[in-house]
């Protein structure tokens, strides 16, 4: 038996999609949190005006994606980073695309304008 | 603007070519104008805060565009792309490669492709960018794109470099 939310498929998914887990920024502001010290699923949420509901769904995407590891300590389970994962992501990439998004929104912008002027 | 216009891209490393497919909700002749003439691609071209600033467009086989991209600081970063093949409001081509300020270009550069269709009056572009090293790739972002994500993951990684430092 799975447990509920661990579904083998949605694993799959998320590990394809490391890019997306990067992309949120709750979930970039929880690894740049979580870099500094390991922490608990609490003492993480206290840092976020979301619900802890909210933040232990954005762990369990970066649990997935293999980006934060969990230790057991005692009663309570500490999250850390997984700093070589990390650095395997191309962060250039992510800029790339975000360069012509920015460029291409405004392209439409231009467009729309020129469609305009001459109507 | 209409939000289901396609945006695709995809980097194939192993070939270091980027490959970009965009919609515009325009016509043909109108989309080629804003990548052919000075005037519009200025408007555009550089992702704000950053300003594109072309001194020399000369949109011709053999011809030139010489521009910079200008900070909000007003640094500028120049470039040359030089025009190898052009046909109309469907494909033009050019050799893009990073200049000092007065036009040297800096080799190797990159070789862009760029392809026009229109359907039902929205305009498809397919531009294929093949780089001869990744390291310029890097490069081209550098000079093209500030923000928060940007900060966000420098920040990041100057953080990752000093942890992996202490391990």
């Amino acid at each position: 038996m799975q447990p509920i939310g661990f579904a083998n498929e949605n694993l799959n998914n998320m590990r394809r999609d490391i890019f997306q887990a990067i992309a949120d920024p709750t979930r970039r502001a929880i690894i740049v949190l979580i870099a500094l010290q390991a922490m608990t699923p609490n003492a993480i949420a206290d840092n976020f005006h979301t619900t802890r509901q909210s933040v232990s769904k954005h762990l369990r995407i970066l649990t997935e994606c293999e980006l934060v590891k969990q230790e057991q300590q005692g009663r309570e389970i500490y999250y850390s980073l997984e700093i070589e994962k990390m650095k395997e992501i191309d962060k250039w990439l992510n800029q790339f695309r975000k360069i012509w998004e920015t460029r291409f929104n405004q392209l439409d912008k231009v467009l729309s304008t020129i469609k305009k002027q001459k109507k | 603007m209409k939000s289901n216009l396609l945006f695709d891209f995809t980097v194939d490393k192993a070939t270091k070519t980027v490959f970009i497919n965009r919609e515009f909700d325009a016509d043909l002749s109108l989309v080629w104008d804003a990548f052919t003439k000075q005037e519009i691609l200025d408007q555009w071209w550089a992702p704000k805060p950053w300003a594109s600033k072309t001194k020399i467009m000369d949109f011709k086989v053999g011809g030139r565009r010489f521009y910079a991209m200008v900070s909000p600081e007003g640094l500028e970063h120049w470039s040359l792309q030089k025009y190898t093949s052009i046909s109309p409001k469907t494909n033009f081509k050019y050799l893009n490669a990073f200049a000092d300020k007065d036009a040297n270009p800096e080799l190797p550069g990159s070789d862009w492709d760029l392809n026009f269709s229109e359907e039902n009056g929205t305009t498809k572009v397919s531009i294929t960018i093949y780089n001869e090293s990744l390291a310029r790739m890097e490069k081209m972002i550098e000079m093209g794109f500030q923000g928060g994500f940007t900060m966000t993951l420098d920040y990041l990684e100057d953080l990752l470099t000093t942890l992996s430092q202490r391990q």
